[in-house]
């Protein structure tokens, strides 16, 4: 189970909506980083059949397979940090994050 | 934990993969590039372990121009081909240089800024920064080993739009991908991790070869934001150098410098360089003249004597300072901290005026030549790391100002150019006539005066307005600008709270080049707009006089006498007169004068008139 903020769910779908296309959000796990594993957000033009999808606040969010396992109950928000803002992921399954976040270990 | 955006399918970059960007110091003399290495920021050397680049171009018929080292030596034998200091000429136009006649370049007057004609053809200043920029793009990839993703390039803090733009536009001649600009005194500030506070006011004194720039920042919520500028652009490390020949030429009775052969000159200049920087580790240094066909002439300098012969140039660097606290309403020990920028603050003497002046040691661990180049490459290397982000986002400006139509075809600024977005102001607004129940709202942009020269970006109506007397009404405008630059604008009447709103995307509808030209018609055309400003307040006023005038001879014109009563008349008809041949200033000005003269005595009498009427037949009691 994957759930969004009401606020990731906003901005998913103004990007979707600026895009003009697109199915929904894909979720993945990606094996690179200093601690292991990587997140990626990418908008997705063709869910494969093995994808499972979510519905979150009216939005698609699509997850393979192999990720969903590192992935489940994950919360993804959208912050603003200062001048910057983005998603973040609250990830239950997550032990460490390396010290930039941008990667984490099971 | 850092913050992820959406990717196109297939494009999400691995973690920690390194995007070279780097950030640029584009100087008056000397320019530099720095990039972010392993977590530090560094300067990159050319081949032969020089850092500065002097901001020289050298153009020759039929040859790449030639930049740097070599185009400086050429600078005395070849002046009129060796562009130097073009900075100073970005973005101006022919009129706007002074200085121009003593320079020895062919300048030709070319729309929106000046170009110069060289041995290679018309050069403009644009294209002279892009070969500047070339180099330095050149020497990065070359040392990084790839093509860089895009630089932060700084420019002084009182650079107007148009110097900004045309900063860009020589960055995207020479191939790069500007990020943002920055401004220098701004990117000192991040050198030193200023930034990483939670505010506090900086003063940046930057001292360089040439110029002499004095900012004042506040930092708050993260932003920079410029209180003052100052400085002196014709005041640097060069005049100097300049006093130590004079003092030199006058211990050995040589005459003054000017008078010496070129090449004598040029060697006195060099030795009085050197003494100057041997004197920032040395308290005393020997100067050497090499004479042909004499012994060298040789001279003694202190520290002390130094400092005495430099007093009157930095007494100038602080008078500059004083004014630009003034003008940022502060004193001095109200400052959080003062950062030494430019080569010239390696002096010892420039060191302890300014510890003297702002009461407190500067900051001045960080090579003050890099500062702003390493400062600029940690803001380029936090914008290439969220480069994924939403291009629009980078935006943080607005570029030209906002505002309202109002009566008689001016306008009323609301959001100034340059604010930071997102941005939201509100004004108040009042109805022209009595019993007005709507009110046109027209939203403009630009810097010009009256609507006519802006360009019209929406038009709403706010209808509903309880009637009342002309001006009674309170009717609140907003203008808001979000992140994506988006401006939406609303209208509300405060007491009924009858409203309307308008959205518009401004910064779409215009091209940069639009931009750019729109801004130096306005600076170009601003004693134009002041009168033609004071025109339409004036025509304004007799409108109102006209309309007041005949409504109170409608309702108590049996108050004034047949002769009075022409008097008014005639009064009235030439002031209408006036507005409708569209009479000069002055004459709309006497007019309305005249009128309000006639009017003076019936008015009086107009108010006895409703004091009988409001107190006839009243008891005296139910007056107290």
């Amino acid at each position: 189970m994957i759930s969004l903020t009401p606020a990731a769910a906003r901005h998913i779908q103004k990007s979707l909506y600026k895009r003009g296309s697109g199915l929904g959000l894909r979720l993945a796990v990606k094996t690179s980083g200093c601690s292991g594993y990587a997140y990626a957000l990418e908008f997705v033009d063709q869910a494969n059949p093995e994808d499972t999808c979510f519905e979150a606040h009216g939005v698609s969010v699509i997850v393979d397979p192999r990720s969903l396992g590192m992935l489940d109950g994950t919360e993804l928000d959208f912050v603003r940090e200062g001048l910057n803002e983005g998603f973040k992921f609250n990830n239950p399954n997550a032990r460490a994050n390396c010290g930039c976040g941008e990667s984490f270990a099971v | 934990m850092a913050l992820l955006q959406i990717t196109e399918p297939g494009q999400s970059a691995a973690p920690h993969q390194h995007v070279l960007a780097a950030g640029i110091d584009l100087g008056t003399t000397n320019s530099l590039i720095a990039t972010v290495q392993s977590a530090l920021p560094r300067a990159l050397a050319d081949a032969q372990g020089r850092y500065l680049l002097p901001s020289v171009v050298r153009y020759q018929a039929e040859a790449t121009p030639c930049v740097g080292h070599e185009a400086q030596a050429q600078q005395a034998s070849d002046p009129r081909n060796t562009v130097v200091s073009v900075k100073r000429f970005m973005g101006r136009r022919l009129a706007d240089l002074r200085e121009a006649a003593s320079l020895p370049y062919e300048f030709l007057d070319r729309p929106g800024m000046v170009s110069l004609a060289t041995a290679a053809g018309e050069r403009s200043p644009v294209q002279v920064s892009a070969d500047i920029l070339g180099a330095l793009r050149e020497r990065a990839e070359a040392t990084l080993g790839g093509p860089l993703s895009g630089v932060v390039i700084t420019v002084p803090a009182y650079f107007d739009d148009a110097q900004r733009q045309a900063t860009k536009d020589a960055a995207r001649l020479a191939g790069l991908n500007v990020l943002r600009l920055l401004n220098e005194p701004t990117a000192a500030a991040i050198a030193y991790g200023l930034d990483k506070r939670a505010e506090g006011t900086f003063a940046i004194y930057d001292l360089g070869g040439g110029t002499f720039d004095i900012s004042v920042l506040r930092l708050s919520q993260g932003v920079f934001e410029v209180l003052a500028t100052g400085g002196d652009s014709a005041l640097g490390g060069d005049d100097f150098d300049a006093v130590i020949a004079q003092w030199f030429c006058a211990q050995h009775a040589l005459g003054a410098p000017a008078t010496l052969a070129p090449g004598l000159q040029r060697g006195l200049l060099a030795a009085a360089r050197a003494a100057k920087e041997a004197l920032s580790d040395a308290p005393e240094a020997l100067m050497n003249l090499a004479l042909e066909g004499a012994p060298p002439l040789q001279a003694r300098l202190t520290r002390a004597g130094f400092a005495t012969l430099g007093q009157a140039l930095i007494e100038r660097t602080l008078q500059a300072s004083r004014r630009a606290l003034r003008d940022a309403g502060l004193k001095a020990d109200e400052l959080d901290g003062v950062v030494l920028v430019g080569g010239s603050t390696r002096m010892p003497l420039a060191r302890e005026a300014v510890q003297a002046f702002f009461g407190r040691a500067p900051l001045a661990d960080i090579d003050p030549d890099q500062v702003v180049a390493l400062g600029a490459a940690m803001q380029a290397d936090v914008l290439a790391g969220n480069g994924r982000q939403d291009p629009w986002l980078l935006l943080d400006v607005c570029p030209l100002s906002l505002g309202l139509e109002t009566m008689g075809g001016l306008v009323e600024k609301i959001i100034p150019r340059n604010s930071t977005l997102p941005v939201a102001r509100a004004q108040e607004f009042t109805t022209f006539k009595d019993g007005q129940t709507a009110m046109a709202l027209h939203v403009v942009q630009g810097e010009r005066d009256s609507v006519a020269e802006c360009r019209s970006l929406a038009r709403f109506e706010l209808r509903g307005i309880p009637p009342a007397v002309a001006g009674a009404a309170r009717i609140q405008v907003t203008f808001q600008i979000d992140a994506d630059g988006l401006l939406s604008v609303s209208a509300r009447e405060q007491t009924s709270g009858v409203q309307a709103h308008v959205e518009v995307k401004p910064s779409y509808g215009l091209q940069d080049s639009q931009i750019a030209a729109m801004l130096q018609d306005a600076v170009g055309a601003a004693r134009a707009d002041m009168q033609l400003r004071a025109l339409r307040e004036a025509q304004v006023d007799a409108r109102r006089l006209l309309d007041a005038t005949e409504g109170a001879l409608a309702q108590d014109q049996a108050l004034l006498n047949a002769a009075e009563l022409a008097r008014v008349r005639q009064a009235l008809y030439r002031l209408a007169e006036q507005l409708e041949t569209e009479a000069p200033l002055e004459r709309v000005r006497e007019a309305s004068e005249a009128l309000s003269q006639e009017t003076g005595e019936f008015a009086a009498r107009r108010m006895n008139a409703s004091i009988q009427r409001a107190l006839s037949g009243q008891l005296i009691d139910s007056l107290s």
